[in-house]
């Protein structure tokens, strides 16, 4: 097992490694950036060094630093978190040669699912069902996109191969629209990204993001963890996360999780990774990409199979065998995580600064990650998640009954948080039906748009009777 | 008593350890009292989860986190590493050192060699002056922005 583990990140996944660290009896360093001095990760850890100024590119990310940061303190492992560097190839790779494990996938594994490319190439090779697509680029010349068109199938999206973030996306509803908006993307493309390469995906607007936690130790065995719906987005950012998904049932679960195993196996997956699907209305269901690290919303599938993923990490880092098969994992009750940002809950504008009043929710089966505390300054360097809730209950409507309870109880003072937004949303008759799709946030917004605009201007609008009973008197 | 007995009384008590000293003469009394350090600044507050940690994990918390008396103003300006290594005061370990206390230095003249990872980096000054203090041991690891030397331009 590991003498000391450095772990390369901050934050709440910061605090989530030591303490699994704490638990095996290993010590930690926890690295930070120069603002980050009172960080609650810091003060958690066993030892801590400063590796670069507030900006990220310098500290968090800043490969040498920490590399050194690990020889100079002696550890012999480092937990990358997620986000930073814990997807960078490079890093991965220059820790192995450094002799310093690192706690995940191996470097080679990274870099194949890190390429879109490569890795849907790979999927489709093991049988695993991915997006009908263009297969590449789509030719300068017009004359084969019709052809290419109707293979894909419509509607379709045009992607700019250069854009990202959503941006350089054209959706295409019909063969005689095609050719145009293929043209008109080039031009956007070439302007926005300085390359005009395009190519064409099927495009499914009701869809749901439903992922497959996937863990594997160095000996070959692969397990999955079962599925976690994570359609509540807002610009592709997840807010709220659960398990199991309420479309998946037994016969469809079994086909996601059989695919998820055989994406794994495929590349000969090593530690936690998660394999993410698009499902379509119509039950199908598609690779979108596998995540090589540990997520955020892992908590989630913790909580219905009382595992604890990090543990589990670094034991296999260290060699160990799983210490379960696929028959001993059991799924118990539902589970919820809602991500509490430093967010405005209607513009979504940041609100960094300081919280002047933090207390947690408590109680039976809820679960707060969080590196905050009163008095904490919210810096705004760095992502705005306060604090993930998660809860567990016996069914959905429990779970979803415990979770607005819990952050009725939240208090954050000092700054906004999206905690409004979500109580509404638990309220909100379609998610309480668990029939939304990836949609489901912008039309959620939309209705309480369309609401507040019927409301009658003026002071509520009811009318009391008066006592005399002679007619309704307007208030 | 005279003025010149009461500064000779400032100046003995300077010259000590001691906070205060009284003297009385017939009917008159002198007490001298020296001012003590600034209080500390607040500690980082104290989060309330780990408040029952603090106490175990005390010794072996890296310097750093430990609330310090802030000393009184120094002069000069400090160099600061750049990156996190181990400070070396020469270039081998048979080499002498760069600098020595009291010596002066350019700008741009290596004062120290932080290595990272087998790589030597030599710290240059950004100032010129004359060193007044080394901070840091040979062989000691440091961290990003740790002062190393203290140096008066």
């Amino acid at each position: 097992m590991f003498e000391k583990i450095l772990i390369a990140n901050r934050g709440e996944i910061a605090i989530r490694v030591i303490r699994a660290c704490k638990e095996l009896g290993i010590p930690t360093v926890a690295i930070c950036s120069e603002i980050d001095r009172d960080a609650l990760h810091v003060l958690f850890a066993d030892e801590r060094v400063v590796v670069g100024p507030a900006d990220n590119a310098l500290s968090y990310r800043n490969i040498l630093n920490i590399v050194s940061a690990a020889s100079v303190t002696g550890a012999d492992a480092i937990h990358p978190g997620y986000g930073f560097l814990a997807e960078n190839p490079r890093f991965a790779e220059i820790c192995e040669s450094c002799g310093i494990t690192f706690i995940g996938p191996r470097h080679t594994t990274i870099a194949q699912m890190g390429d879109k490319a490569t890795a849907k190439s790979l999927m489709a090779a093991a049988g695993v069902p991915v997006i009908p697509g263009s297969e590449g680029l789509l030719p300068e010349d017009d004359e084969p996109v019709a052809a290419i068109g109707a293979k894909v199938g419509f509607p379709l999206i045009v992607k700019a191969s250069a854009g990202g973030g959503g941006r350089g996306m054209r959706v295409v509803q019909e063969e005689g629209q095609l050719l145009d908006s293929v043209h008109a993307a080039r031009k956007e493309a070439a302007a926005a990204f300085g390359n005009d390469g395009v190519y064409l995906e099927r495009y499914f607007p009701d869809s749901r993001h439903v992922e497959v936690q996937v863990i594997a130790d160095q000996h070959g065995n692969v397990v999955h963890l079962g599925e976690r719906d994570c359609s509540v987005q807002r610009r592709n950012q997840k807010l709220i996360e659960e398990s199991p998904s309420p479309a998946v049932n037994k016969a469809l679960r079994a086909r996601m999780t059989q695919s998820a195993l055989a994406a794994a196996r495929s590349v000969d997956y090593q530690n936690a990774g998660t394999v993410e699907f698009l499902l379509a209305p119509d039950g199908h269901f598609y690779f979108i990409e596998m995540n090589t690290r540990i997520q955020v919303e892992h908590p989630v599938t913790e909580m219905v199979t009382g595992l604890d993923l990090i543990k589990e990490q670094i034991r296999i880092a260290a060699g160990e065998k799983l210490s379960f098969a696929q028959k001993d994992v059991r799924f118990r009750g539902h589970a919820i995580e809602c991500r509490v940002n430093a967010e405005d809950p209607e513009s979504f504008l940041p609100s960094p600064g300081i919280i002047s009043w933090y207390h947690p929710p408590g109680g039976p089966s809820v679960r707060v990650d969080s590196a905050a505390y009163t008095n904490y300054a919210v810096p705004p360097q760095y992502d705005s998640m306060v604090a993930k809730v998660i809860v567990h209950g016996d069914t959905r409507d429990e779970a979803i009954a415990r979770m607005a309870r819990a952050l009725e109880e939240m208090v954050v003072d000092g700054i906004r948080t999206t905690v409004p937004l979500y109580l509404e949303i638990l309220a909100d008759d379609v998610f309480c039906k668990g029939d939304y799709s990836t949609r489901y946030l912008e039309e959620f917004l939309a209705r309480k748009r369309a609401r507040s605009e019927e409301r009658p201007k003026g002071r509520g609008g009811r009318r009391r009777k008066s006592p005399g009973g002679a007619g309704a008197k307007a208030e | 008593m005279e003025l010149k007995d009461i500064k000779e009384l400032i100046s003995f008590l300077e010259k000590t350890a001691f906070a205060e000293v009284e003297v009385r003469e017939g009917e008159v009394r002198v007490r001298v009292v020296r001012p003590q350090p600034q209080a500390a600044a607040p500690a980082p507050p104290a989060p309330a989860a780990p408040a029952a940690a603090v106490g175990p994990q005390a010794e072996t918390r890296a310097p750093g986190y430990d609330v310090r008396i802030p000393p009184a103003p120094e002069p000069g300006r400090v160099i600061a590493s750049p990156i996190v290594g181990t400070f070396y005061r020469a270039a081998a370990p048979d080499k002498p050192p760069y600098v020595e206390v009291g010596g002066t230095v350019k700008k741009g003249q290596v004062v120290c060699i932080v290595e990272a990872m087998k790589l030597m980096n030599e710290i240059e000054s950004e100032f010129e002056g004359r060193i007044v203090a080394v901070l840091v041991d040979d062989g000691e690891p440091v961290e990003f922005g740790q002062a190393l030397m203290r140096i008066e331009p």
